[in-house]
Formats: structure tokens, sequence, C-alpha cells
């Protein structure tokens, strides 16, 4: 069974690999396996632009979408768990969000370098745009999915607001908001490369990376990039799922 | 001394599409302190919406609840619950279940633990204690809720038909085994239940409540001593009269097609 799931990756890898040594597909478009191995190699060693080496690419990516993405979860958090426990503020500030949310983060990359330059800072603003929503929005309806005779168990218990709050909503909505946080982190690390495409100052990043290999026409290099970049992606989110089983044990 | 409903009411307000619901019609009656008293009627007669008065959970329309004279306040806890659905917090094991109300009135860790497992010891859960809710079968998750309840100390407990969700024999272990703790605790135990049979086996009173608008049909003192057989021709004699009662109950005149008399 496990050798299956190896089978057909490995028969397109031969096939393609076959393929670019005989010069079907040109090396200039698509470089065969063993050239991005090589590009990748490169990368690691030779650093694009030179001097540039992949592990700091990577520092950086990781911490704008650190940066962007706990500020994301902190004010998303508390702010999800109040919309939710109160009908009053769900319905002052649901209108806001809705107008605001439809416009992709992309889209928020002029304006954030006008705000606040061409730096961390405005790649961070991104990704918090990118991250906020959907951690939002899974913990109002974490909060709106405890049922509420949960709520009247604690104030027979003598529960006030504060109980109700901490011991009831927050470990009820933790399912849900762990749903918000690992989609969240997905867009925030998607919506980052983009933004590394024009707001980087520093010189470093996987999105800058990859543009500027493009920029001396090494395709080896920009798929080795591009496989980094998924690669980390997927890790991010086995983190967080290893975390949330760990949390999660009731369910 | 004793608990006192003082002509209750209580009214559901409509809400613009729905007509407002009449539930119950000024209750008036008096349970001595340290009685196990059964509620009983018709399904939605109004039963649990009396119990969340009580509790404090629902407000009444008119009239009040005292406790040997004095008016209870909302979140008093001379007053606990026990709800029908059992309502564990399925993310706290069944220790921290039964420590809950420990935790919230600000009692230490070491001590809130050490009378939990107490608790624990009593109500036959040992090995069960680091378990979640959905690890438990249903008779154990009603003992956690009722550990959870009695662990406060109230001095009247209002259990919700607590066993309906039992099959028959857990439903009946379940009942002696709450008569055994209520015996050595001596709480006020108001129990509502669909189930004649169990009101006739647990209780020192039986109150019958009418359809909705539910009023006080009858009380009926048990004078019969325990532990008693569930099949003795006194028992059966008392249960054919109150599902006598409730039968002309259902025949008269009726007041809405949703009123239905099941489970008995």
């Amino acid at each position: 069974m496990k050798k299956e799931r190896y089978l057909l990756p490995l028969i397109l890898i031969l096939v393609w690999q076959g393929l670019s040594s005989v010069q079907v597909i040109p090396s200039y478009k698509l470089p065969s396996p063993v050239e991005i191995v090589l590009g990748f190699r490169d990368l690691l060693i030779v650093g694009v632009p030179p001097g540039h080496l992949l592990h700091n690419h990577m520092l950086y990516s990781l911490y704008r979408v650190a940066l962007g993405y706990a500020v994301a979860a902190l004010l998303a958090i508390p702010l999800g768990l109040l919309m939710g426990w109160s009908p009053g503020i769900l319905r002052m500030i649901r209108p806001l969000f809705e107008l605001v949310r439809p416009i992709p983060p992309l889209a928020w990359i002029p304006i954030a370098i006008l705000w606040f330059g061409i730096g961390i800072k405005s790649a961070a603003f991104i990704i918090f745009l990118g991250a906020f929503s959907p951690i939002l929005l899974n913990t109002i309806s974490g909060v709106l999915s405890i049922n509420p005779i949960l709520i009247e168990a604690a104030r027979t218990l003598h529960a006030k607001e504060k109980d109700i709050f901490l011991k009831v909503l927050l470990p009820g909505a933790v399912p849900s908001i762990f749903v918000g946080m690992r989609i969240g982190i997905g867009i925030g690390w998607m919506t980052l490369v983009a933004a590394e495409f024009t707001g980087v100052k520093e010189g470093f990043g996987l999105g800058y990376m990859i543009m500027t290999a493009r920029d001396i026409q090494r395709p080896d290099e920009i798929l080795a990039g591009m496989l980094v970049i998924g690669v980390i992606g997927l890790l991010i989110d086995i983190g967080l799922r290893a975390i949330e089983s760990k949390t999660i044990k009731w369910q | 001394m004793g608990l006192d409903l003082l002509e209750l009411s209580k009214t559901f307000p409509g809400n613009g599409l729905g007509e407002s619901v009449h539930v119950l019609e000024n209750i008036q009656h008096r349970i001595e302190n340290g009685r196990f008293v059964s509620i009983i009627g018709p399904s939605g007669c109004g039963k649990t919406t009396l119990l969340r008065i009580i509790a404090g959970l629902e407000k009444a329309s008119a009239g009040k609840v005292l406790l040997d004279g004095k008016e209870l306040v909302q979140g008093t806890e001379e007053v606990g619950l026990v709800f029908q659905e059992y309502a564990l917090f399925p993310w706290r094991t069944t220790l921290q279940n039964i420590e809950m109300g420990l935790e919230i009135r600000g009692m230490d860790k070491p001590k809130r633990r050490l009378t939990a497992m107490e608790y624990i010891k009593t109500f036959d859960l040992n090995g069960f204690e680091h378990r979640y809710p959905r690890e438990l079968s249903g008779g154990m998750k009603q003992r956690v809720a009722i550990a959870r309840t009695l662990i406060m100390n109230p001095r009247v407990v209002l259990m919700d038909e607590p066993f309906g969700s039992l099959d028959s024999q857990t439903r009946n272990a379940m009942q002696e085994f709450l008569l055994r703790i209520w015996l050595k605790r001596g709480d006020t135990i108001i129990f509502v239940t669909h189930n004649v049979e169990e009101a006739v086996f647990l209780s020192d009173e039986i109150v019958i409540l009418s359809k909705r608008p539910a009023r006080l049909i009858q009380s009926i003192d048990m004078d019969l001593p325990r532990p008693r057989d569930r099949t003795s021709e006194t028992c059966n004699k008392i249960r054919r009269g109150i599902l006598k009662i409730l039968e002309e109950e259902m025949k008269r005149e009726e007041v809405g097609d949703e009123d239905r008399w099941d489970r008995l």
C-alpha cells in the first residue's frame, strides 16, 4: 500500500527526466529534475542574488509571516469571541467587516506600501489581512456552535460572565479556532510570496528570491524555490495539526 | 422550613411571529426540606420551565420562590440543577467537570482536587477521572453530572428527567444509586419525570401538573417504607391512580394538538 503512494510521482519524474534528456522538453522553459536539484544546491551555496543564501530568504519570509500572523491571531481570536458572545457587537462589526473582506489582500499592497513603506511592516500587514478573516470567522462560528445548555450549566454552577467567557466560550471554540488558524496560515503564506514580489527592501525573502531568479533567467532556481515554498507551507500545516491534536484531545 | 412556590405564573411573550405562550398558571406549593419530591405531568406542560424558574435560569412572570422564607436570588448557591442531557463540558475530563463549580468559586487546586476525588469514589467513577465525556456511558455521564451539582452542596437539588435517556436497567440502577446518596445527604430533591413508576419508586411526594398552562392538579404523599418493591401491589395501585388522573387530564378539552402524552 505504502509503495503505491510513491509510484506515480516516481514514474512522472522518470518520464520527465527522460523527455528532458532527449530535448523534447526545452530546458530553458522546464529544467529537468536533475537540473532543479542542482539549482537547489546553487540556492543553498551560491545564493540568488549571489551571497543571499536560501536559509536567509527562508528566515526573512518566516519572520514576516510570523509577525503578521501573530498580530492577526491576537486580534481576531478575542474579537471573534466577543462577536460570538454578544449579538450586539456582532451586529455592529459584521457589516463593516463584510464590506472590507472581499477586497483581496494583495489589492492592499499599493496602499500598504504608501502607509508603511517598502519593508517588513507592509509585508506583515498583507499577511495580517490574509490571515485575519478566516481566524475571525471561524472563532465566531466556534462560539455560536457551543450548545447554549453548557452556558446554562455553567450559570447553575454560579459562573460569572468572566468564567463563562474563559471556561466555556473559549475552550468550546478552540476546535473551530484551530480550523481558522490553519486556513489563516495557508492564506498568509500564499499572500506573503506575492507580497515579496514587490514590497521587499532587505533583498531577502522567498518571493523575492524566485523573482530575482527569473530576472537572471534561472528557471531551475525558480522551480527549486517554488518547491521550497510548497514544502514549508506543508510543514507549517503539519506542525499546526500536531499542536491541534495535542490540544484537542476531547473530540 | 421548606421551599415555597408562591403563585408562580409564566408566560413567554410572542415574538411577532408566534403567539405568546402561557406555560405556568398560579402554581402554589410548599416542599418541606429534605423531601424527595417528583413532579409529573404531560410532556410540554411546563415542568422544565418550573425547574428553570426555581434554578434562576428563567424569571417568573408573576409570583416568587422562597427558601425558608427568603426569596431566592438569581445565581444563588442554595439551588443546583441536573440537566436532562447531562450538559457536561466535553473539553473537560470527569475530574475537571466535577471540579468546575469549585474552580469558579475560587477554591485552590489541591483542595478542590481532593474534594472531587471523594466524589469520584462515591459516584463509582474510579479509573475514569481522566476520561472525557465522549468516552463515558450514559449512566456514567449522568453520575458525573449529578456529582458536579452535588459537590456545590446545594440545599435544593433540581433534576430534570435525569434518567430519561437511559435504558431501563441502567435507569433502575441509577434510581437506587440516587436514593442511597440522597438518604445519606438529606438534601431536598425536586425530580421532574415522565415516568410514573420512577416517581412512585423514588418519592416522598408526587406533584401532578395539568396540561399547559400547567396548574397543580394534585399532590400525593407517599408513606411507603424504603426500599420499595416496584412491582408490589401498593406501588401498582398508586401507579394506576396516578395514570388515571393523567388520562382524565388528557381527555379534558384539548388545548393544542402539540401536547402529546407519551413515555408513561
